[in-house]
């Protein structure tokens, strides 16, 4: 009974199919199964964000899915974010603003933020530490991220409403 | 940390589950949302040689409010408790508490019926449960039946949910207009288990109350509700000698364990100033006709 | 476009100019930046990062690879009686069982002691115990399986039967007359003993006006990077060639370490140390299960991965601070701070940690202390004391964060007892500007520091008189916020006086090959090494700049023994302040190369001719000559046309060792504003602000970030992070659930600005940064926090400052 199972599903756009043991989390099925390993895993429970990856559409930790479980869904992972150019405002704001600095939490932090940016509009930093509030980066002391998702927000607001480019 | 080795179920209907259930004679653990079981399953503290995974069943699915009950499907998620209308309109605290419950991720995947069948006492939605009066519905081996709130949560960890019994869904009773509701969680981080919580929801008619159901989270082994505090502020003004005396009385209602890191003693002591917050939030606002 | 609304003061925004620091030496040699150095420049190996491209040890798959996981002690301190890994050997995928006799053929034993700290002892240590476990969470048996799952259900299924033996699992135990022995071999459980009396102590504190005083308690906390420690290590029997890909600072102090301990000629081992999840210290000790790997491999002929996961990390990883401290000082009636008397007793682990001891941090808390300030007495002894608890080691910022908080403690209380305001008895006491080169009277010699810079730059930073204001009259509101400050002396660029006298091979210089292409371009192959502080895109400015090329062409390479020249690679702040000083001295001799080669092509003299943007150019009046690309492509393809005698070396190396000062030292000062409720015992800090001075600064973004990542790393230790063990020596908050960390909520935005006093020991003048942040940040809020609650009668000396400890200290339970 606790033989591989087929389980397909897309992922950045491509359908796959594997069999997989049961107790293969969606994270290890992305990071070895697929060789996606942009997406981390820091911690295996839940606690550090790493392993976020959108799963039908919102980010959860694919350390917390075993990959049986996402059979039929559509996933999401930075390697596709990044091909399609999703989060493209976003890297250039983490870059121009050093967001990042051993980029082990930097997927998780681009999926949560581009969670965040999907809502519209231009949130409050509070806001976006709140968001953030699951996603534990060791090197940077946030500041930089949260100046770089405001920054990436207001860029998009910006080039959805040419008349609030006045701000600096 | 990887799980043990267990075999994968995803049934279509609750008969079918249960049935999978019973074929691992026991030896096998209902996957909702998985927020908590994952981990537990990664540290290998629980390793069931089957996972029956309630995902695909559309009976626990769904929100509904019908003759004064809010019925929610044990499926849905944190996140909906924090956007869907119906809720709310009817069951304002859980809205109030749902942006308390853990981090935006887990919230995603976490669903309610998840976290109510674990009954973590230091978790908000159950203790929610109690102050509003729920009732859970459960299908077991005889069908569906109803078990009120006050009679679920038994001890830690354990509910009225036998082996292998689903829950389906959380019955409300819908808030009466002009409720007033108010929560209130101490936590050190963000979406970590608080030190202690509370959530409130009241009717105060021409200044005194009508009626109160005040619960607490993370002062014992089960979520608490105050029925001490309840008796003693029914009927009276909520002025700021009725809060005094309710903080007072609250250590009636209380019997929190001690740890290092919060005291029993300073539990009392939080839960007293959360207590107090909420019913001077409580005092001072209106209620907003549902 | 600036796309970052930065307040005004923040400086080192990605589109700024170079930031108008005050420059604290004046004009000097290290006045003429090029076009890169000082500029805020973004770092060209994020990108890869941002597009989840990074190349990380966790993420290696090798063909034949196997998987690790090790059977851990669940005592404290127990004897082995005996091991039963029958059912395991046998378990599906498993390929290799190994216990502590199996590797101990292979591996020569260790001892973390180092000559120069006189006397101190700690038992010789193997991969995995013979006959006793020394701390709950040790590694007793490795397993190898085709995968890491199989390899946990192995682990499931080996026995050992251990016998308990009395733990020793707090200070005063192991103190204690009759305490049971970590080590049986040994007549206590004091690793180390140090003392430093700078004389005539008793005589000034018999003569103070006041005499302040405290005792101290500072939280055993870890590292928790976020990528946990990992390696494959890959051993191929017919080379008789090891490679081991290592989530590491420092890949040559292994290659030594795996050579020998392991009989391998250290030419066939070869260390990898690709991206690396952070480290911050955590990476650069031996660890018993990486060192059990490279027998691993050996047994087994195939690679083998290990990556410990966050539980195993929490009982393994070393851990750091855990002091108690008792400090006083004599103060006399004008605020002056006459003596120091210091008492610090640190708890470790079962032994020192190899091959950097463990007793480092408590040896420079007691020679920091005091350090920004004039004293004439000071004494301090030190206890290093032995525990049945995980290793403790160098961490960020070692010994700083505990040196600074007594001190800023001591100086905050003197301040009180002569109706000082905190900023006018820092004024008072600390080392003047003017009277540099001084000494510190525990031996410190200190080129050049600027308390008094800081310090008038930190009152507007923090705009301080308004939040004064603003605090009295929150106060009547029952709002209590506090306001702290503290200075620190931060120690950086060790030279061989410290490790190298000592006995232990780790290296105090660093070596650059530096190279022009055929086409033109830089490869610069350095031995520091990077861990997203930005040390490759510094040495980039730095080649660029003093070579005379375009930072785009400059490609630089780090990690790798097999590639770059021997060095001690990056700790103890020393990739700007040595890397780069290397890197620009290597720079410069490829210039001279460059230029000797043009001048032989273009009939001129070296000397009148210079390298501009990849332009060999006229230096008298810039006129172009010919291009960087035409010198190589004559150079390496058509040498026939070269002049007789020419000597074309395109291709230079260089190393560079410290030897001025024994040590760098930096300064700076935080200030912390924090609003305590003082019901809940939550604090919620509003702001923090930084003044530091590390010399010249190469790159303000990346200088900036080291300094927030550490003030959070110091925040955390002041309010959340704590190691808590039970009197059975269990770990028993050892999950990132239980272990709080400093998350973005709880976390306050950080003012900086810059004092810039570049060391003269160098040309380029980069002293380093990596532990300003970390250093008093903890300090600072200790300060606030026991300002908010001076008008409540409460007062803390312990941190981290929890909500109990907090109510606590205000008598609430």
């Amino acid at each position: 009974m606790t033989a591989t199972m087929s389980v397909a599903l897309t992922v950045n756009g491509i359908p796959v199919s594997r069999m997989v043991a049961p107790r293969v989390t969606l994270a290890d099925f992305l990071r070895f199964d697929l060789g996606l390993t942009g997406t981390h895993t820091g911690c295996e429970m839940g606690a550090c964000g790493a392993c976020l990856v959108r799963l039908d559409g919102v980010p959860v930790h694919s350390c917390l899915v075993f990959a049986v479980q996402a059979d039929g869904a559509v996933v999401e992972t930075v390697e596709g974010l990044s091909e399609n150019g999703a989060i493209a405002g976003l890297q250039q704001a983490f870059h121009e603003r050093n967001a990042l600095q051993c980029g082990f939490c930097t997927p998780g932090m681009l999926v949560t933020a581009h969670a965040l940016l999907e809502k519209g509009g231009v949130p409050s930093r509070d806001e976006i530490r709140d968001a953030l509030s699951g996603n534990y980066c060791r090197c940077t002391g946030y500041e930089a991220i949260v100046d770089a998702i405001a920054a990436a927000a207001r860029a998009r607001a910006g080039a959805e409403a040419p008349h609030a480019e006045a701000e600096a | 940390m990887k799980a043990r080795a267990f075999a994968y179920a995803r049934p279509r209907t609750l008969e079918a589950a249960h049935a999978a259930f019973a074929d691992a004679e026991g030896d096998a653990s209902y996957i909702s949302g998985g927020q908590s079981l994952v981990p537990a399953l990664a540290m290998r503290l629980q390793a069931p040689a089957c996972l029956v995974d309630l995902g695909g069943i559309d009976a626990l699915k769904g929100i509904a409010f019908d003759d004064g009950v809010l019925r929610i499907g044990a499926l849905t998620r944190h996140a909906q408790a924090l956007s869907d209308p119906l809720i709310a309109r009817h069951a304002p605290l859980l809205t109030a508490a749902a942006p308390f419950v853990a981090h935006p991720a887990i919230r995603n995947r976490g669903t309610l019926g998840g976290s109510v069948a674990l009954a973590d006492p230091a978790s908000e939605f159950p203790a929610m449960m109690l102050t509003m009066d729920a009732t859970m519905e459960i299908f077991g081996t005889d069908g569906l039946r109803d078990v009120p709130a006050a009679d679920y949560f038994q001890d830690l960890y354990q509910t009225a949910i036998e082996p292998g019994e689903i829950l389906v869904a959380l019955k409300i009773p819908g808030a009466a207009p002009g409720t007033r509701i108010a929560f209130e969680e101490l936590a050190r981080r963000r979406g970590d288990y608080a030190m202690v919580g509370s959530g409130i929801m009241a009717q105060v008619d021409d200044g005194a109350v009508a009626q109160i159901a005040i619960g607490f989270f993370s002062v014992g082994a089960t979520p608490v509700r105050a029925r001490a505090v309840e008796a003693l502020l029914t009927g009276r003004a909520l002025d700021a000698a009725a809060i005094t005396e309710a903080q007072a009385a609250l250590d009636d209602d209380l019997d929190p364990p001690d740890d290092t890191q919060v005291p029993a003693a300073m539990r009392r002591h939080l839960a007293r100033v959360v207590l107090g917050r909420l019913l001077t939030r409580i005092a001072g606002t209106p209620g907003e006709a549902p | 476009m600036n796309i970052f609304d930065r307040p005004a003061h923040t400086r080192g925004s990605p589109m700024d100019a170079p930031a108008p620091h005050q420059s604290h030496a004046g004009a000097g040699p290290h006045a003429a930046a090029g076009p890169h150095v000082g500029r805020p420049m973004p770092r060209p190996n994020a990108k890869r990062l941002l597009a989840g491209r990074g190349k990380y040890v966790t993420d290696l798959v090798l063909p034949r690879m196997l998987h690790a996981a090790f059977v851990r002690s669940p005592y404290a301190h127990a004897r082995i009686v005996a091991i039963d890994t029958e059912a395991a050997r046998a378990a599906p995928g498993v390929r290799l069982v190994a216990t502590g006799a199996d590797l101990a053929r292979l591996c020569t034993p260790w001892v973390g002691t180092l000559d120069h700290f006189a006397g101190m002892k700690s038992a010789p240590q193997l991969p995995l115990p013979l006959d006793t476990v020394v701390w709950s969470g040790q590694a007793v048996v490795a397993i190898v399986a085709e995968t890491r799952a199989e390899a946990e259900d192995a682990a499931e299924l080996v026995e050992i039967a251990f016998d308990e033996l009395p733990v020793v699992a707090d200070l005063d135990t192991a103190l204690g007359p009759d305490a049971p022995l970590v080590t049986p071999d040994f007549s206590d459980n004091i690793c180390f003993h140090s003392a430093i009396d700078a004389g005539g102590v008793d005589a000034l504190f018999a003569a103070a006006a006041h005499v302040v005083e405290d005792e101290f308690v500072f939280g055993r906390h870890t590292g928790v990077t976020l990528e946990p420690r990992a390696l494959v290590a890959d051993w191929d029997p017919s080379e008789e060639k090891l490679t081991v890909h290592h989530g590491t600072q420092t890949p040559f102090q292994f290659q030594d370490l795996y050579s020998r301990h392991y009989g391998i000629h250290e030419s066939r081992v070869r260390v990898v140390a690709p991206d690396v999840g952070g480290s911050f210290g955590v990476k650069l000790h031996v660890y018993h299960e990486d060192m059990a790997v490279i027998g691993l491999t050996l047994l087994a002929g195939r690679p083998v991965k290990y990556v410990p996961d966050r539980l195993e990390a929490f009982v393994s990883d070393i851990h750091a601070r855990d002091h108690r401290v008792s400090a006083r000082a004599a103060v006399d009636a004008d605020g002056r701070i006459l003596a120091i008397d210091v008492k610090d007793e640190t708890s470790i682990g079962a032994f020192s940690t190899y091959p950097r001891t463990s007793v480092v941090e408590g040896n420079q808390v007691i020679r920091l202390i005091g350090a920004p300030y004039r004293l004439e007495g000071y004494r301090a002894s030190l206890d290093v004391v032995f525990q049945n608890k995980t290793q403790t080691s160098q961490y960020r910022a070692v010994g700083h964060p505990i040196a600074c908080a007594v001190t800023e403690h001591l100086v905050e209380a003197a301040g009180r007892a002569c109706g000082l305001d905190p900023f006018a008895v820092r004024a008072r006491n600390v080392i003047p500007d003017t009277a540099y080169p001084a000494a510190s009277l525990s031996g410190y010699r200190f080129e050049k520091l600027s308390h008094e810079a800081c310090l008038a730059s930190l009152r507007p930073l923090m705009d301080y008189d308004r939040l004064r204001a603003e605090q009295a009259m929150l106060r009547e509101k029952g709002i209590h916020r506090g306001i702290g400050i503290a200075a620190f002396v931060e120690i950086t660029n060790p030279t061989p006086a410290f490790y190298g006298v000592g006995g232990a091979r780790i290296s105090a210089q660093d070596g650059a090959i530096v190279k022009i292409t055929p086409s033109g371009e830089v490869r610069c192959l350095i031995s520091v090494t990077e861990q997203g502080q930005g040390t490759e895109t510094i040495i980039g400015q730095i080649v660029a700049d003093y070579l005379g090329v375009s930072r785009e062409i400059v490609k630089v390479i780090t990690g790798d023994t097999e590639v770059t020249p021997h060095g001690g690679a990056t700790w103890a702040c020393r990739g700007a302040g040595i890397g780069g000083e290397t890197a620009l001295q290597a720079a410069r001799k490829l210039k001279h190369n460059v230029l000797a080669v043009a001048a032989a092509i273009l009939q001129s003299t070296p000397d009148a001719l210079d390298l501009i943007d990849g332009q060999v150019v006229e230096r008298a009046n810039g006129a172009l000559r010919m291009s960087l690309a035409e010198v190589a492509r004559i150079a390496y393809f058509r040498s026939d046309t070269l002049p007789a005698g020419t000597d074309a070396q395109l291709t230079v190396a260089h190393h560079f060792a410290p030897s001025g000062y024994p040590f760098a030292f930096t300064n700076g000062i935080h200030g912390c504003h924090v609003e305590v409720d003082a019901e809940t015992g939550l604090v919620k800090i509003l702001k923090h602000f930084v003044v530091e001075d590390c010399g010249r600064i190469i790159n303000p973004l990346l200088v900036e970030e080291q300094v927030r990542g550490g003030v959070v790393q110091g925040l955390g230790a002041a309010f959340l992070e704590e190691c808590r063990y039970d009197e059975a020596g269990q770990l028993t908050n050892g999950s990132l659930a239980d272990y709080l960390v400093p998350m973005a909520v709880e976390m306050p935005d950080i003012l900086i600005d810059h004092v810039e006093t570049p060391t003269r020991d160098t040309e380029l003048g980069a002293k380093g940064c990596g532990e300003a942040g970390t250093a008093a940040a903890a300090a600072a809020a200790m300060n606030a926090v026991n300002d908010a609650l001076a008008p409540l009668g409460g007062r803390l000396t312990q941190i981290p400052m929890t909500p109990a400890r907090i109510l606590k200290a205000l008598g609430t339970f």
